[in-house]
């Protein structure tokens, strides 16, 4: 297989995810067993807040390790998409939850329970 | 592989010269940094945009050469 077309793959396997769930996290390791602090801490949040997430691990193949730093311009892991919108990585992540603007964020998408 | 904090600062300072940069080792090991920068650029743009705008100054080494770099990042005051 060529390198372009495993990159189309991977992106459209990264397009596909993001759309079918509202709320996805690419993150080393998985929600019960983060691979990193960084991971670690986005999950947390997720799971104080309440928020039902799916978490890809990007350590399971380095083509998607390398695909979601490009298809979202990003070159960390990890990153949290709602609504198939990046929201951001770790920092930008506690900030927000910090700042109370993650949870109106989700509030807004229907995505806490009542 | 480490890179020294004034190679950081280096970078920085050319992509944003009128920013106000704050550079931490946290780790004492050149390669867990946070980087606290106060600049006009990021007027209007959000966070995302703000971050990436730092990653590009920093041309490709974020993720290579260094591991981690906490960003914390504001329009000027």
């Amino acid at each position: 297989m060529t390198e372009t077309a495993q990159t189309d793959i991977v992106s459209e396997f990264i397009g596909k995810t993001i759309a079918e769930n509202p709320v996805t996290l690419f993150m080393k390791g998985t929600p019960e067993q983060p691979g990193c602090g960084f991971s670690a801490i986005v999950v947390q949040i997720l799971d104080h807040l309440g928020v039902d997430f799916v978490g890809v691990n990007v350590l399971q193949s380095d083509d998607l390790r390398q695909g979601i730093k490009a298809f979202s311009d990003w070159p960390t892991i990890p990153q949290l998409y709602v609504k198939g919108e990046f929201v951001g990585g770790s920092d930008i992540v506690r900030e927000m939850f910090q700042s109370g603007e993650l949870k109106t964020l989700f509030a807004e998408q229907g995505m806490l329970a009542a | 592989m480490p890179i020294p904090a004034a190679e950081l600062e280096a970078d920085l300072r050319a992509a944003f010269p009128d920013a106000k940069i704050v550079i931490e080792d946290l780790a004492g090991d050149g390669d867990h940094y946070r980087a606290r920068i106060v600049s006009s650029a990021f007027a209007g743009l959000p966070r995302v945009k703000q971050h990436q705008l730092v990653y590009a100054a920093l041309s490709g080494k974020m993720g290579g050469a260094l591991h981690a770099l906490a960003l914390e990042t504001s329009p000027a005051p």
